[in-house]
């Protein structure tokens, strides 16, 4: 068996454990397919983890050298994982998922690297089969790394949300990665070069760093899926490079699908993926402005208490959830108001918007979390219908879903998104820190409407002021 | 067999897989998006798989640390990824037979769940 790691690009495992690594790649189809629908996804998840640990304890059983060190680092991955994951609040989710999808990724490019040194020790040249998997592996084990950190960073908010752009960007990338490829092919025709080596991964990183800093926030849950059907193809192509079939199907399967899931999220923002990834989104917005026409108007700002009124005496209020909602934490105090309204025989209903948030499902989860009925929340083509007969919209740290801009201007670069028409309610609240723009970086006319008024301040503040006054009107 | 026929098999299954892939991501609800790319995610953690055996087989101080630190990054995304994808997936539970009952009348002033820390 040993004989086996010892020339690991070269043979093929034991007949059982191919068996078992086929039993845990069927576990892996069937769990991602049971996570295609609400009632199994749980499952899904729990069937793709058994493939897990049948797949890591076949590994671990093959190669019985080397556990000294192995153990030990994936139990202390393991631990700070699971810590991590479970402490992480369910709002920044997305850049959780970002993060350990870059983790994937760069795992993918130092098993390239420890290849490349383990096959070159002593001087001694690689065939091209092997230089190109383990270039190709870096290379996109790189980039999901250091792409996916941006995201990280990004939607952290330790650096900006806004595109970052600079004058020739997409040329300078092309050549960019022109450069890779060539000093690519150096390292291929001489089968080895381990300071090339070094460069070529640097170089990886860095036009890893440089393809995501131009994607705004808005398009980050995009970006991030795209990312991970990236590092699914490095995993495949490792794959290649450690000779074991298993992660090749695995990692072509996370790598097909997550393609697909791309395209389903960009579709619902009807952002075509190469708008997402060359398009600067927001930053072009900046300039044509669909703000001009707002400007002549000035916003109507409300308080809690006049707000808190309009609410008791309404038939019904509709609830329009967005980022900011996630960001002040604000859910449980939403939930405690509609809570109140209910009492007082108002009708409450949550408009959830496909990409509301940052992630497609972002406001199910909190919202879930909160223990709000599952019958309350509405998707976009079951509530549009309901705004007109509704008194109060209620938008609570959502802006580009409810801009009209993506119906009336054809300028605009969110123009055809479809959205939730809280314009259509006889009054809209909305509830926001300030006038900045939002995520898209895109001015809302819906603001500066004749039945908008503006509560400004922190999400959760506000809300718990509107609870209160509510309480006073009953009591009243 | 030689090293190039293992890869021709290898792109052969790459393939394949990939079309079953595509064939798994039909219709998804888009509550579930978020779910099944951080369950996606979680799975190509199975790179952990090569981190390991580049880690059994280097005899190198440095191709040894390197492939450590990549044992150590793929089971962050493993373990991460699925309890990530776990947490979030219990949130749901339940959803479908909730919205089947006749809806609960919550009492006034019910306190928010003990939870939300600032």
């Amino acid at each position: 068996m040993i004989a086996v790691a010892a020339s690991s690009s070269t043979g093929l495992p034991p007949a059982w454990a191919l068996l078992c690594y086929i039993l845990a790649i069927t576990l892996f189809a069937r769990g991602i397919k049971l996570l295609t629908s609400p009632r199994t996804a749980v499952l899904g998840n729990r069937v793709a983890g058994l493939g897990m640990l049948l797949a890591i304890g076949v590994t671990l059983g093959l190669l019985h050298v080397g556990w000294a060190y192995i153990v030990p680092a994936a139990a202390i991955g393991a631990v700070i994982g699971a810590t991590w994951a479970l402490r992480v609040p369910m709002t920044a989710m997305p850049q959780m998922v970002a993060m350990f999808n870059g983790m994937g990724g760069g795992a993918a490019a130092l098993v390239a690297l420890g290849d490349f040194h383990r096959l070159t020790a002593g001087g001694a040249t690689l065939g091209l089969i092997d230089s190109g998997t383990i270039l190709l592996s870096c290379l996109i084990g790189s980039i999901s790394f250091a792409g996916s950190m941006i995201a990280f960073a990004k939607l952290q908010e330790i650096m900006t949300g806004t595109p970052i752009t600079w004058p020739l960007q997409h040329e300078i990338n092309g050549v960019w990665l022109l450069g890779l490829l060539v000093i690519g092919s150096i390292i291929m025709a001489t089968g080895g070069g381990g300071v090339l080596m070094i460069v070529f991964f640097a170089g990886a990183l860095i036009l890893g760093v440089m393809a995501v800093l131009p994607v705004g926030g808005a398009d980050m849950p995009v970006i991030i899926s795209l990312l991970n059907a990236f590092t699914g193809v490095a995993a495949a192509v490792t794959g290649f490079v450690i000779g074991n079939y298993s992660l090749v199907v695995a990692g072509a399967l996370v790598g097909a699908s997550g393609s697909i899931l791309t395209l389903l999220m960009s579709r619902a923002m009807n952002r075509p993926i190469s708008n997402v990834l060359f398009g600067a989104f927001g930053k072009v917005a900046e300039g044509v402005g669909g703000g001009a026409a707002a400007v002549a108007h000035a916003v109507r700002p409300t308080t809690a208490e006049d707000l808190a009124v309009l609410l008791s005496y309404a038939q019904q209020v509709i609830f329009v959830p967005g980022y900011g909602l996630a960001v002040a934490r604000a859910q449980h105090e939403v939930k405690e108001l509609a809570d109140q309204l209910k009492a007082r025989g108002v009708r409450v209903l949550y408009a959830i918007h496909p990409v509301a948030g940052r992630m497609p499902g972002h406001m199910n989860v909190l919202l879930a979390e909160a223990d709000v009925p599952y019958d309350e929340l509405k998707e976009m083509d079951s509530v549009n219908p309901e705004f007109p007969r509704t008194d109060v919209a209620v938008v609570i740290g959502a802006n580009d879903v409810v801009n009209p801009a993506a119906l009336n201007d054809p300028k605009s670069p969110i123009w055809g998104m479809p959205i939730l028409r809280a314009d259509q309610a006889k009054t809209v609240v909305v509830l926001k820190r300030s006038m900045r723009p939002g995520f898209a970086g895109i001015e809302n006319e819906l603001f500066y409407h004749d039945n908008t008024l503006m509560l400004f301040g922190d999400a959760k503040d506000s809300v718990t002021k509107l609870i209160a006054e509510v309480k006073q009107q009953a009591a009243a | 067999m030689s090293t190039n026929d293992l890869v021709l098999i290898g792109f052969f299954i790459f393939v394949v897989s990939g079309l079953l892939g595509l064939e798994l991501i039909t219709k998804v609800p888009s509550l579930l998006h978020t779910p099944l790319m951080s369950g996606t995610n979680f799975i190509h953690g199975i790179v952990v798989i090569g981190a390991i055996t580049i880690a059994a087989t280097v005899n190198d101080t440095l191709a040894g640390v390197v492939a450590v630190i990549a044992v150590f990054l793929g089971t962050l995304n493993v373990v991460g990824g699925w309890v990530v994808t776990d947490r979030m997936l219990s949130m749901f539970k339940g959803g479908g037979r909730q919205a089947a009952r006749p809806a609960a009348v919550e009492p006034a002033g019910t306190t928010p769940a003990p939870e939300g820390k600032s």
